[in-house]
Protein backbone atom coordinates (compact mmCIF):
# COMPACT_ATOMS: atom_id res chain seq x y z
CA UNK A 1 0.00 0.00 0.00
CA UNK A 2 3.00 2.28 0.51
CA UNK A 3 3.33 2.65 -3.24
CA UNK A 4 0.20 4.80 -3.31
CA UNK A 5 2.30 7.69 -1.98
CA UNK A 6 5.14 9.21 -3.95
CA UNK A 7 8.55 9.15 -2.24
CA UNK A 8 8.36 12.96 -1.96
CA UNK A 9 5.00 12.78 -0.18
CA UNK A 10 6.38 10.31 2.35
CA UNK A 11 9.53 12.35 2.80
CA UNK A 12 7.36 15.31 3.78
CA UNK A 13 6.02 13.27 6.68
CA UNK A 14 2.45 13.32 5.35
CA UNK A 15 2.31 9.66 4.41
CA UNK A 16 -0.09 6.97 5.54
CA UNK A 17 -0.31 6.37 9.28
CA UNK A 18 -0.68 2.65 8.35
CA UNK A 19 -3.87 2.33 10.45
CA UNK A 20 -6.40 2.63 7.66
CA UNK A 21 -6.73 -1.04 6.80
CA UNK A 22 -7.46 -1.94 10.42
CA UNK A 23 -10.23 0.68 10.66
CA UNK A 24 -11.69 -0.43 7.36
CA UNK A 25 -11.70 -4.09 8.36
CA UNK A 26 -13.19 -3.35 11.81
CA UNK A 27 -16.12 -1.55 10.17
CA UNK A 28 -16.77 -4.59 7.93
CA UNK A 29 -16.38 -7.17 10.70
CA UNK A 30 -18.79 -5.29 12.97
CA UNK A 31 -21.27 -4.91 10.09
CA UNK A 32 -21.27 -8.67 9.45
CA UNK A 33 -21.85 -9.33 13.17
CA UNK A 34 -24.68 -6.80 13.27
CA UNK A 35 -26.75 -8.51 10.55
CA UNK A 36 -27.97 -11.41 12.75
CA UNK A 37 -27.88 -9.31 15.95
CA UNK A 38 -30.14 -6.63 14.48
CA UNK A 39 -32.62 -9.14 13.05
CA UNK A 40 -32.82 -10.76 16.50
CA UNK A 41 -33.21 -7.34 18.13
CA UNK A 42 -36.20 -6.39 15.95
CA UNK A 43 -38.16 -9.30 17.37
CA UNK A 44 -36.85 -8.47 20.84
CA UNK A 45 -38.27 -4.94 20.51
CA UNK A 46 -41.68 -6.31 19.43
CA UNK A 47 -41.67 -8.61 22.48
CA UNK A 48 -40.65 -5.79 24.83
CA UNK A 49 -43.16 -3.31 23.41
CA UNK A 50 -45.98 -5.66 24.41
CA UNK A 51 -44.88 -6.06 28.01
CA UNK A 52 -44.24 -3.95 31.14
CA UNK A 53 -41.24 -3.38 33.42
CA UNK A 54 -41.46 -6.81 35.07
CA UNK A 55 -41.81 -8.52 31.71
CA UNK A 56 -38.76 -6.65 30.45
CA UNK A 57 -36.73 -7.63 33.53
CA UNK A 58 -37.77 -11.28 33.09
CA UNK A 59 -36.87 -11.10 29.37
CA UNK A 60 -33.41 -9.65 29.92
CA UNK A 61 -32.71 -12.02 32.81
CA UNK A 62 -32.61 -14.93 30.39
CA UNK A 63 -28.92 -15.63 29.67
CA UNK A 64 -29.28 -15.70 25.87
CA UNK A 65 -31.18 -12.40 25.78
CA UNK A 66 -28.72 -10.73 28.17
CA UNK A 67 -25.65 -11.85 26.23
CA UNK A 68 -27.12 -10.96 22.83
CA UNK A 69 -28.18 -7.53 24.15
CA UNK A 70 -24.65 -6.89 25.45
CA UNK A 71 -23.18 -7.99 22.11
CA UNK A 72 -25.70 -5.91 20.15
CA UNK A 73 -24.88 -2.84 22.24
CA UNK A 74 -21.10 -3.27 22.16
CA UNK A 75 -20.89 -4.06 18.44
CA UNK A 76 -23.38 -1.31 17.53
CA UNK A 77 -21.43 1.34 19.42
CA UNK A 78 -18.14 0.19 17.88
CA UNK A 79 -19.72 0.27 14.41
CA UNK A 80 -21.37 3.67 14.84
CA UNK A 81 -18.15 5.12 16.23
CA UNK A 82 -16.32 3.95 13.11
CA UNK A 83 -19.07 5.23 10.81
CA UNK A 84 -19.38 8.67 12.40
CA UNK A 85 -15.60 8.96 12.44
CA UNK A 86 -15.52 8.52 8.66
CA UNK A 87 -18.28 11.13 8.24
CA UNK A 88 -16.37 13.67 10.36
CA UNK A 89 -13.12 12.94 8.51
CA UNK A 90 -14.89 13.36 5.17
CA UNK A 91 -16.60 16.69 5.83
CA UNK A 92 -14.67 18.52 8.56
CA UNK A 93 -11.22 19.74 7.60
CA UNK A 94 -10.36 22.32 10.25
CA UNK A 95 -7.95 20.61 12.64
CA UNK A 96 -9.58 22.00 15.80
CA UNK A 97 -13.20 21.24 14.81
CA UNK A 98 -12.22 17.84 13.46
CA UNK A 99 -10.32 16.86 16.60
CA UNK A 100 -13.14 18.13 18.83
CA UNK A 101 -15.81 16.19 16.92
CA UNK A 102 -13.71 13.00 16.77
CA UNK A 103 -13.17 13.19 20.54
CA UNK A 104 -16.87 13.92 21.14
CA UNK A 105 -17.80 10.93 18.97
CA UNK A 106 -15.40 8.67 20.87
CA UNK A 107 -16.51 9.89 24.31
CA UNK A 108 -20.25 9.70 23.53
CA UNK A 109 -19.89 6.16 22.14
CA UNK A 110 -17.66 4.96 24.98
CA UNK A 111 -19.82 6.53 27.72
CA UNK A 112 -23.27 5.59 26.38
CA UNK A 113 -22.13 2.12 25.28
CA UNK A 114 -20.58 1.40 28.68
CA UNK A 115 -23.66 2.72 30.52
CA UNK A 116 -25.93 0.54 28.40
CA UNK A 117 -23.83 -2.61 28.87
CA UNK A 118 -23.56 -2.02 32.63
CA UNK A 119 -27.34 -1.41 32.88
CA UNK A 120 -28.14 -4.61 30.98
CA UNK A 121 -25.80 -6.65 33.20
CA UNK A 122 -27.12 -5.01 36.38
CA UNK A 123 -30.72 -5.94 35.56
CA UNK A 124 -29.83 -9.37 34.16
CA UNK A 125 -27.80 -10.25 37.25
CA UNK A 126 -30.68 -9.28 39.53
CA UNK A 127 -29.52 -5.87 40.71
CA UNK A 128 -32.67 -4.03 39.58
CA UNK B 1 11.67 27.73 -17.29
CA UNK B 2 9.24 30.26 -15.88
CA UNK B 3 7.02 27.42 -14.60
CA UNK B 4 9.32 26.63 -11.72
CA UNK B 5 8.60 29.99 -10.10
CA UNK B 6 4.81 29.67 -10.33
CA UNK B 7 4.40 26.91 -7.74
CA UNK B 8 2.33 23.76 -8.34
CA UNK B 9 0.12 23.64 -11.43
CA UNK B 10 -3.61 23.68 -10.84
CA UNK B 11 -4.79 20.11 -10.45
CA UNK B 12 -7.90 18.79 -12.21
CA UNK B 13 -11.00 18.85 -9.98
CA UNK B 14 -13.57 16.09 -9.70
CA UNK B 15 -17.06 17.11 -10.85
CA UNK B 16 -19.07 18.88 -8.17
CA UNK B 17 -21.89 16.97 -6.45
CA UNK B 18 -24.54 19.30 -7.92
CA UNK B 19 -23.29 18.63 -11.45
CA UNK B 20 -24.78 15.14 -11.44
CA UNK B 21 -28.21 14.02 -12.52
CA UNK B 22 -29.57 11.99 -9.56
CA UNK B 23 -29.42 8.26 -10.15
CA UNK B 24 -30.19 5.19 -8.03
CA UNK B 25 -26.72 4.34 -6.75
CA UNK B 26 -26.01 7.99 -5.88
CA UNK B 27 -29.27 8.44 -3.96
CA UNK B 28 -28.66 5.04 -2.37
CA UNK B 29 -25.19 6.01 -1.20
CA UNK B 30 -26.35 9.32 0.27
CA UNK B 31 -29.25 7.58 2.04
CA UNK B 32 -26.85 5.00 3.48
CA UNK B 33 -24.98 7.78 5.25
CA UNK B 34 -28.14 9.62 6.35
CA UNK B 35 -29.75 6.44 7.74
CA UNK B 36 -26.47 5.54 9.45
CA UNK B 37 -26.49 8.91 11.19
CA UNK B 38 -30.14 8.43 12.19
CA UNK B 39 -29.27 5.02 13.65
CA UNK B 40 -26.60 6.73 15.77
CA UNK B 41 -29.55 8.42 17.49
CA UNK B 42 -31.36 5.08 17.55
CA UNK B 43 -28.49 3.43 19.42
CA UNK B 44 -28.57 6.27 21.97
CA UNK B 45 -32.30 5.55 22.44
CA UNK B 46 -31.38 1.87 22.98
CA UNK B 47 -28.86 2.96 25.64
CA UNK B 48 -31.58 5.16 27.20
CA UNK B 49 -33.90 2.15 27.31
CA UNK B 50 -31.28 0.05 29.15
CA UNK B 51 -30.59 2.90 31.59
CA UNK B 52 -34.29 3.41 32.34
CA UNK B 53 -34.72 -0.34 32.92
CA UNK B 54 -31.85 -0.30 35.40
CA UNK B 55 -33.34 2.80 37.09
CA UNK B 56 -36.52 1.00 38.09
CA UNK B 57 -40.26 0.64 37.27
CA UNK B 58 -41.16 4.36 37.31
CA UNK B 59 -38.31 5.45 35.05
CA UNK B 60 -38.98 2.53 32.71
CA UNK B 61 -42.69 3.32 32.44
CA UNK B 62 -41.94 6.99 31.74
CA UNK B 63 -39.43 6.04 29.04
CA UNK B 64 -41.81 3.57 27.39
CA UNK B 65 -44.63 6.14 27.47
CA UNK B 66 -42.32 8.58 25.71
CA UNK B 67 -41.56 5.97 23.02
CA UNK B 68 -45.26 5.09 22.77
CA UNK B 69 -46.37 8.70 22.22
CA UNK B 70 -47.29 9.74 18.65
CA UNK B 71 -43.93 11.51 18.24
CA UNK B 72 -42.13 8.50 19.75
CA UNK B 73 -43.87 6.15 17.34
CA UNK B 74 -43.01 8.40 14.40
CA UNK B 75 -39.33 8.36 15.44
CA UNK B 76 -39.40 4.57 15.90
CA UNK B 77 -41.04 4.12 12.49
CA UNK B 78 -38.32 6.25 10.88
CA UNK B 79 -35.66 4.29 12.73
CA UNK B 80 -37.16 0.97 11.56
CA UNK B 81 -37.05 2.22 7.98
CA UNK B 82 -33.46 3.46 8.49
CA UNK B 83 -32.42 0.19 10.10
CA UNK B 84 -33.69 -2.04 7.30
CA UNK B 85 -32.36 0.24 4.59
CA UNK B 86 -28.91 0.51 6.22
CA UNK B 87 -28.91 -3.27 6.75
CA UNK B 88 -29.72 -4.06 3.11
CA UNK B 89 -27.39 -1.41 1.70
CA UNK B 90 -24.67 -2.60 4.08
CA UNK B 91 -24.96 -6.11 2.66
CA UNK B 92 -24.70 -4.65 -0.85
CA UNK B 93 -21.56 -2.81 0.27
CA UNK B 94 -20.09 -6.11 1.53
CA UNK B 95 -20.61 -7.54 -1.97
CA UNK B 96 -18.99 -4.43 -3.44
CA UNK B 97 -16.07 -4.81 -1.03
CA UNK B 98 -15.50 -8.31 -2.42
CA UNK B 99 -15.40 -6.78 -5.91
CA UNK B 100 -18.77 -8.13 -7.04
CA UNK B 101 -21.95 -6.40 -8.21
CA UNK B 102 -20.43 -3.36 -9.87
CA UNK B 103 -21.99 -3.88 -13.32
CA UNK B 104 -24.29 -0.88 -13.70
CA UNK B 105 -27.60 -2.75 -14.27
CA UNK B 106 -26.89 -5.02 -11.26
CA UNK B 107 -25.78 -2.11 -9.04
CA UNK B 108 -28.92 -0.15 -9.95
CA UNK B 109 -31.24 -3.12 -9.45
CA UNK B 110 -29.64 -4.06 -6.13
CA UNK B 111 -29.96 -0.47 -4.88
CA UNK B 112 -33.64 -0.33 -5.83
CA UNK B 113 -34.06 -3.73 -4.15
CA UNK B 114 -32.62 -2.15 -0.96
CA UNK B 115 -35.31 0.58 -1.09
CA UNK B 116 -38.02 -2.03 -1.66
CA UNK B 117 -36.73 -4.30 1.12
CA UNK B 118 -36.59 -1.40 3.59
CA UNK B 119 -40.22 -0.43 2.92
CA UNK B 120 -41.52 -4.03 2.87
CA UNK B 121 -39.65 -5.14 6.01
CA UNK B 122 -40.70 -1.99 7.90
CA UNK B 123 -44.37 -2.47 7.03
CA UNK B 124 -44.12 -6.19 7.91
CA UNK B 125 -42.55 -5.51 11.33
CA UNK B 126 -45.10 -2.81 12.20
CA UNK B 127 -47.93 -5.09 11.03
CA UNK B 128 -46.61 -7.86 13.28
CA UNK B 129 -46.27 -5.41 16.18
CA UNK B 130 -49.84 -4.24 15.59
CA UNK B 131 -51.22 -7.79 15.34
CA UNK B 132 -49.48 -8.91 18.53
CA UNK B 133 -50.86 -5.88 20.37
CA UNK B 134 -47.43 -4.32 20.93
CA UNK B 135 -48.53 -0.95 19.54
Amino acid sequence: MENYRTPLRRARGLGSAKHGVGHWLAERVTSVALVPLVLWAVFGVITLAGTDYYGAVAWISQPLNAVLMVLLTAVSFLHMHAGMRVIVEDYIHTTLSKSALLLLNLFVCALMGSLAVFSILKVALGGA
Amino acid sequence: MTETTQGPRERPLSPHLMGWRPHATMVGSILHRITGSALYGGALILAGWALSLAAGPDAYQAFMELLGSPLGKLVLFGLTLSLFYHLAKGVQHLFWDSGKGFALPIANMATIACFAFAVAATLAVWAIAWMTGAL
